[in-house]
């Protein structure tokens, strides 16, 4: 079925392409639609694209907008080809999604190199709007420092103060455990210890076990996907929490909650950039979003969704695709959208908005399907990213 | 508290009955290749993929049909072992002439088939799979708090690898068995339907397969790559067994779990690694293996 | 020890009837390299240059694999480690240390012919699955080695490798002059493969595919003859993947991890292994395939498996096998 919409897509464009437009852009949704992110991102983040271009109505204001997508396969050569070939030959104008931060900075790299647009919505990495940072990139929905700070920070308030992190040891993890690290010394708490595990892994529990008998009173799990997932639902099964030990994850998203259950995922914390059941905007956006793809939307899939708006939104108020004008005016543009508020995208290509630190309910508290987050503490868009002067970006003097 | 290499011995104790638990797993999966490669000569890269079917089947009987876990663990196996038994007729079966590299690349292919084909349709997150009621909570054994299930687990596995053991080593089957890996023209010549011994000892070591990953469905993620890792795992664990070799497999495969679980104390990093580099060693040092016959 | 093939063990035992041609090459080898020239000429004007480059990099790969199990009878199912750990270390060697590409490519074919020297040296002492296992076990070290060194970044790789100018000062920053180059490794690392072949190395190298025991028992020193092709298929493999980390201007775990070692077995088989131009027309075949299936998600998966299937029940000699019978010459 998926094919057959891009193809119909497709078609419709180029029916409907007849009358000329003002300006013709070409959107390419590239992320993962076969690996571990395709569930938070892959064919929802295209829903999510589609519904932007609906809803800014882009045929009454003379823009007309094309999509294609592409599966980078979390392969870094395999995105910069698709990302050559669309710039190059195909005529794509802005690339949206990404995850897998390797793939991200190689699109980031590329995007500079042939002066289009990326709008990342998936990456995790800092680095985008650190000392990777470009004029034609904007870093939309989350980043590690974020992660790690509404995290690391709201649970050393709430008394969590001695955390042993479970850290997937690879690049990203590492990245995770030194920006908690640094937010929970700084908070005023201490780490007790910590453990590189394997990655991917299949069992933790030889390491959630050192956790436990650590003492600390809150288990980081530095790591993602699959390794968050089941050292989740070993912790549950060790009796951890039970414990008295909670669990933060640094990196959970709603679908691995849906997979996990909430029997198993109870009483874990999290930071998130959106969830949908924040407000009357976000439900009736996703209730959409779940008509067309029978799931509620990840934070990614609503970041592609809001960035695509603002971005579009940038290319009528300056009257032309240009990808500098297009990006500075997306940053001199105050944005404002039902999913994240009103937010600003920073000089280093940061868009900044809320982020929530929720806690899974219990199967009592849910009123069922998907119905999984109360909201412990709201860390305001001002405080919630990297400080601007601190990432090292050479774009900000 | 005296300490053992800087451990508690309490907590040590607790990390190799981890490990030991791991090591069912493999033991489970290697004893199952172990059988294949022996009979069929063919390295059975779709192990991985059956394992994962085997959680997935067993899902899908607790969500479509209402299905429970003690039940699975009987059905799956069968289910896991007769689609064992159609590939094996269909395809397989015409590749004995040939080298066993062209096994392994259609095992390959088919594992990557079977993959995508449950990637489409459910995702990658994986699906939640509880642990039976009967086995829920767990037992303090003084140095550990020890899941009741991870337990039944090791019970479980030990269980039927010895049986497996048992038959193949013990009974008259068994040494039809075994005498048909030694010589399947004479053992034919004796008017024992060897094609039809071939056919249900690859739909058993695939049904072996199944049954573990029902087993590991209530633990780890199930979800479309839970085998792809773990298969290049198995298939050192059977080569440092000594490939073909019933008892080796077994015992490596526990071993093997033991000494994983002693790195992820002293150098969990390494965890991953550890095995293949016990397998070079090995393999420089005792080239058929630990238990295996030399070539 | 792994026997290749009927058809394949007919087509070298004809490839040495025909030998004694024009320069030691026969007049349709001779065009078939003149076409293969030709077609690579065009493609940058007719195909996506990046892509056509890609195709290159893993036609070259191929061909080394299929040096060593084709030529040697040796599966290795550890190759990646010599294409990802070259292309580490030539991405390393420009970006920090600011080599210009020759060098930089010459440093990751060095290293990918040291590493294939010391793994090799030991692997040889294995036979058939052993052997493929032994090389998988080093393979998956040398993965580990990449997931952990800091040099190689992680999971995200060395990002934006310099196209510095070659020999310091031809500029090959843009795609079109960077593809000469690659077209000139590709084509110069072929023309040496096929020269190994066809040299008396390669004749005893097929004696000892055929039958090892006799080829001792001829005087021929095996292990010695298995180690030099050893380190010559990791070397040209090296080749391939320091060439691939200036395509991508990236290094990253794709390169090393266990699926590219077995991408390479499946650009081989396809091909045809044993036929000198099989894995081209099979790295050709499995890049196009994985760049236009992109869409489709885990269908990439899917095909792919069926591919591998199809080609083991159906035609087990390879496209360019399958042609070689018809027109009754090897390729």
């Amino acid at each position: 079925m998926n094919l057959k919409t891009i193809l119909l897509g497709s078609i419709a464009a180029a029916v409907f392409a007849a009358p000329a437009y003002a300006v013709d852009i070409k959107i390419g949704v590239l992320n993962d639609r076969s690996g571990i992110y395709a569930d938070i991102a892959g064919e929802g983040s295209v829903v999510a694209a589609r519904m932007a271009v609906e809803d800014f109505d882009a045929e009454s204001k003379d823009i007309n907008v094309e999509i294609v997508s592409a599966d980078h396969q979390n392969k870094p050569d395999v995105g910069s080809t698709i990302a050559r070939q669309w710039y190059d030959t195909e005529n794509v104008d802005v690339i949206v999604d990404v995850p897998t931060s390797s793939v991200a900075l190689a699109i980031n790299d590329i995007t500079r190199e042939s002066d289009k647009v990326f709008l990342n919505s998936g990456a995790a990495t800092s680095d985008l709007t650190g000392a990777a940072c470009s004029p034609n990139t904007v870093h939309w929905t989350y980043d590690t420092w974020q992660l790690a700070n509404g995290t690391g920070r709201a649970v050393v308030e709430n008394g969590g103060d001695t955390w042993f992190f479970v850290t997937a040891d690879y690049a990203f993890g590492h990245a995770l455990e030194r920006d908690t690290s640094a937010v929970v010394e700084a908070a005023g708490g201490e780490i007790v210890g910590s453990v590189r595990t394997p990655f991917p892994g299949t069992d933790f529990s030889s390491f959630l076990l050192q956790a436990q008998s650590s003492g600390a009173k809150v288990i980081g799990l530095a790591n993602a996907g699959g390794d968050t997932i089941n050292s989740i639902k070993q912790a549950s099964e060790f009796g951890i929490t039970q414990g008295g030990q909670s669990l933060a994850g640094l990196l959970v998203f709603i679908n691995d909650i849906h997979a996990l259950g909430l029997d198993v995922a109870q009483g874990l914390l999290l930071t998130s950039s959106f969830y949908w059941d924040l407000n009357e905007g976000t439900r009736e956006w996703s209730a959409r979003f779940e008509e067309e793809t029978g799931k509620k939307p990840s934070m990614v899939q609503a970041g592609v969704y809001s960035s695509i708006l603002h971005y579009l939104k940038a290319v009528e108020a300056v009257g032309d695709k240009t990808s500098k004008d297009v990006v500075a005016k997306m940053k001199e543009m105050p944005s404002d959208d039902p999913l994240f508020g009103k937010g600003e995208v920073r000089a280093d290509g940061r868009h900044i908005h809320d982020s929530y630190l929720f806690r899974v309910k219990t199967p009592d508290q849910s009123e069922g399907p998907w119905d999984y987050f109360e909201t412990v503490a709201t860390t305001p868009a001002a405080e919630a990213f990297r400080p601007l002067e601190e990432g090292g970006c050479p774009l900000v003097e | 508290m005296f300490e053992l290499l800087g451990i508690p011995p309490q907590a040590l104790f607790g990390q190799l009955l981890l490990g030991l638990i791991n090591g069912s797993f493999y033991a489970m999966l290697s004893l199952g290749l172990a059988i294949i490669f022996g009979l069929l000569n063919i390295i059975n890269f779709t192990h991985g993929a059956q394992y994962m079917l085997g959680a997935f089947v067993a899902w899908m009987l607790l969500n479509y049909l209402g299905i429970g876990y003690w039940w699975a663990l009987l059905l799956v196996p069968i289910i896991v072992g007769a689609t064992g038994i159609i590939i094996e007729r269909l395809l397989i079966s015409r590749l004995y002439h040939l080298d066993h590299l062209y096994g392994l690349l259609l095992t390959f292919g088919l594992a990557l088939i079977l993959q995508g084909l449950l990637r489409n349709e459910y995702g990658i997150s994986g699906l939640p799979y509880g642990i039976p009621a009967e086995l829920a909570g767990g037992t303090n054994l003084g140095f550990m708090f020890l899941p009741n299930y991870r337990g039944w687990v090791v019970i479980a596995s030990l269980a039927v690898c010895l049986g497996t053991w048992f038959v193949i080593e013990k009974t008259r089957l068994g040494a039809y068995l075994r005498a048909a890996t030694e010589n399947p023209t004479l053992v034919g010549a004796f008017g024992i339907n060897v094609p039809l011994m071939i056919t249900l000892t690859y739909g058993f070591g695939v049904a072996l397969a199944g049954f573990a990953g029902v087993l590991a469905a209530p633990i780890y993620s199930v979800n479309p790559n839970m085998g792809a890792d773990l298969i290049i795992v198995v298939f050192a664990v059977v080569v440092i067994g000594g490939m073909g070799s019933i008892l080796g497999s077994v015992i490596t495969g526990f071993g093997l779990g033991l000494v994983e679980g002693l790195t992820r104390v002293f150098y969990p990093e390494g965890s991953a690694v550890v095995i293949f580099v016990i397998m070079a060693i090995v393999l420089m040092i005792k080239p058929a293996g630990l238990f295996g016959r030399t070539v | 020890m792994v026997s290749v093939t009927d058809s394949e063990t007919s087509s070298g035992a004809a490839a040495s009837r025909s030998r004694p041609k024009a320069m030691g090459m026969p007049a349709h080898h001779m065009a078939i390299f003149v076409m293969l020239l030709a077609a690579g000429i065009v493609a940058p004007f007719m195909l996506y240059p990046v892509f056509v480059m890609k195709v290159l990099c893993f036609a070259l790969f191929a061909c080394a694999f299929n040096l060593l199990l084709g030529f040697g009878g040796l599966l290795s199912f550890g190759h990646a480690a010599y294409f990802g750990a070259a292309s580490y270390v030539s991405a390393h060697a420009a970006k920090v240390w600011g080599l210009s590409p020759e060098l930089a490519i010459l440093a990751g074919t060095a290293t990918a012919a040291i590493l294939g020297l010391a793994f090799g040296s030991l692997a040889i002492r294995r036979q058939g699955i052993y052997f493929a296992m032994v090389t998988l076990a080093f393979a998956q070290m040398v993965y580990f080695f990449a997931l952990q060194a800091p040099f190689t970044g992680g999971e995200d790789g060395i990002q934006g490798v310099p196209r510095n100018p070659l020999l310091g000062v031809i500029d090959i920053s843009n795609h079109m002059s960077l593809y000469w180059l690659v077209l000139g490794i590709t084509f110069g690392g072929l023309l040496i493969i096929y020269r190994i072949i066809h040299s008396p190395f390669g004749q005893v190298l097929k004696a000892i595919r055929e039958n090892e025991p006799r080829a001792i028992s001829l005087g021929y020193r095996v292990n010695r003859y298995k180690l030099t092709v050893f380190v010559m298929s990791a070397a040209l493999a090296g080749l391939a993947g320091s060439t691939k980390a200036f395509v991508f201007q990236l290094a990253s775990l794709t390169d090393v991890h266990w699926s590219m070692s077995g991408e390479v077995v499946l650009m081989t088989l396809l091909g045809g292994m044993g036929t000198v131009f099989g894995p081209i027309v099979g790295a050709a075949v499995i890049v196009t395939m994985q760049n236009y299936l992109a869409t489709f998600g885990a269908w990439v998966t899917i095909v792919q498996g069926i591919v591998f299937v199809i080609c083991v029940m159906l035609f087990r000699e390879g496209i360019v096998g399958v042609l070689s019978k018809l027109i009754k010459k090897p390729l």
